[in-house]
């Protein structure tokens, strides 16, 4: 609860500052639109060709550039800016000071910085997967929508814990924003069903950076496709990483000396 | 021109230095290349396959071969200008390039270009497994391979002076992301990244061939690929020497009116 209140707290600095640009919000708007009405283009022109993409109907790729557009909303709102912040900290020994403040460390660093324009991304994500859903109607059952519901966290989970570690290492190397541009371009990959791609593409995608398991994941158990076997991996990977993103954080505070110390 | 070529030399040998410097970069700027055309060339396949071997007159194998070629014809005439300029606007590093006696284009072609050089190598080792990979199919003609040439250096040369004058909007406002965005956009959907553009609407074929978009990518890949006519190739060549004259105008307007705006920052 308290950390909701801090993030809160965070949440209205970040649109104080941008409220003083009302005109980006438009920017921001017209950015997006492009960037979805980009996706659902190329969806289109694939679709002219083919009835389903590899197993997959229109439809529910459709959901998938949904949970695609939503959860990189969600990254970009609060765990990439709060990342680079970061890394920018460990850098020039402003970590000093978030260090001192009297709540967990690793939360607050996560939660330091919001891109509060990224909310749109998260409402359109949310509105074409709305008009995705509403298509696929019938067949979607209240279990199945619970199963997305949990696949859904359990992939940000993921994600999360992914790219703090990425972030934490900066502790060791200070230049490592290029490892989460890597990730960024990786995440792209996430927009297609991860089930296309030949064996070696669907390993990475999975388990070297764990694209498949916010954005593939949660629309196949939206669609009754999601197997158990699947699910037990995505679980037990979330566990994982969020034990290691804890445990990488603690053994690289301790390489922390400060920068004017 | 003669008084150029030192110049270009020694940008030729800053930036290789800097290159080497930052060899993590440069490698993680390749994966973001690769993968973007690798993304939809599975996605093509995939197409194809579920379409008895064939979709829009393209096989699989053939896909994979236009894709492939489309990631070294990217990697030709790809610039990160327009991420630059703003920046240097408003840094104010834009002014030790004015105090020099030559246009400040040269020493950004110049850089590119060199860029291109140390990169190119990796990128051609990338094709090479990726090609071992999808056994890509295609059908090149020694004349259609020996126009290619002039058509990547007109595209390259289209799009560098078209990005360039787009980066001078850092003069006019701050919101240059903007611009940037809906350009970055308009290029991947209309040049042929994402589909060989014969796949497109009709309609839309016809905007990225009367826009430029066509000419910086899809037309060279496409005629490395042996898929256009000696008709089309001429008028192809037509086309981007037309654009490169427009643009070539544009950037000396835009840059003149530009520059007048210019107050540099801490000076």
């Amino acid at each position: 609860m308290r950390y909701l209140r801090i993030f809160g707290m965070y949440f209205r600095i970040g649109a104080m500052g941008e409220m003083q640009y009302r005109f980006n919000f438009f920017v921001h708007l017209f950015q997006s639109i492009l960037q979805l009405g980009m996706a659902l283009g190329g969806l289109a022109v694939i679709f002219t060709y083919t009835h389903s993409l590899g197993g997959w109907l229109p439809d529910e790729v459709l959901a998938l550039v949904g949970v695609y557009t939503l959860v990189g909303g969600l990254i970009g709102l609060v765990v990439y800016p709060s990342m680079e912040q970061f890394i920018m900290s460990v850098r020039d020994g402003m970590l000093d000071f978030m260090l001192v403040k009297p709540a967990d460390a690793q939360l607050l660093n996560s939660l330091q910085s919001v891109d509060i324009w990224r909310l749109i991304d998260v409402g359109l994500g949310f509105g074409v997967l709305i008009v995705a859903l509403t298509r696929l109607g019938t067949q979607i059952g209240l279990s199945q929508a619970a199963l997305f519901v949990g696949m859904l966290l359990t992939g940000s989970a993921i994600i999360y814990s992914f790219w703090t570690i990425l972030a934490t290492l900066s502790f060791w190397f200070v230049r490592v924003e290029n490892i989460l541009e890597i990730f960024r371009s990786m995440y792209e990959a996430g927009r297609w069903p991860i089930s296309l791609y030949p064996p070696w593409l669907r390993f990475t995608l999975s388990f070297i950076v764990p694209v498949a398991f916010v954005t593939t994941v949660p629309v196949e158990a939206l669609t009754g496709r999601l197997s158990p076997q699947t699910f037990l991996i995505a679980a037990a990977l979330a566990v994982a990483l969020l034990a290691a993103s804890r445990v990488v954080w603690k053994v690289g505070l301790r390489q922390y000396s400060g920068a004017s110390a | 021109m003669k008084a150029l070529v030192p110049l270009y030399l020694q940008q030729f040998k800053t930036t290789f230095a800097t290159m080497v410097q930052y060899r993590a970069s440069l490698f993680i700027w390749m994966i973001g290349h690769v993968l973007e055309p690798l993304v939809y060339l599975v996605v093509w396949s995939v197409v194809a396959e579920s379409g008895g071997g064939s979709a829009g007159g393209y096989t699989t194998a053939e896909f994979a071969a236009y894709f492939i070629v489309l990631m070294l014809v990217e990697n030709t005439s790809y610039t990160w200008i327009m991420y630059e300029y703003d920046y240097r606007v408003r840094e104010g590093l834009l002014s030790p390039a004015l105090l020099r006696p030559v246009h400040p284009i040269h020493a950004d072609i110049a850089d590119n270009i060199s860029s291109k050089a140390i990169t190119m190598p990796f990128m051609l080792v990338v094709a090479v497994v990726l090609a071992a990979i999808f056994h890509p199919v295609m059908s090149p003609r020694g004349w259609a391979l020996l126009a290619a040439i002039p058509a990547l250096v007109l595209a390259f040369l289209l799009r560098f002076l078209l990005e360039w004058t787009l980066a001078q909007a850092a003069f006019w406002t701050t919101r240059v992301s903007a611009i940037n965005q809906s350009y970055f956009v308009l290029v991947l959907f209309l040049s042929g990244q994402v589909a060989p553009l014969s796949l497109f609407p009709h309609a839309l074929q016809i905007a990225a061939s009367i826009l430029p978009f066509r000419w910086m990518l899809g037309f060279p890949v496409e005629l490395i690929l042996g898929r256009l006519s000696p008709t089309d190739a001429l008028l192809g060549l037509a086309a981007q020497v037309v654009w490169v004259g427009l643009a070539y105008g544009l950037m000396r307007v835009i840059w003149r009116a530009g520059i007048r705006l210019y107050s540099a920052v801490g000076a």
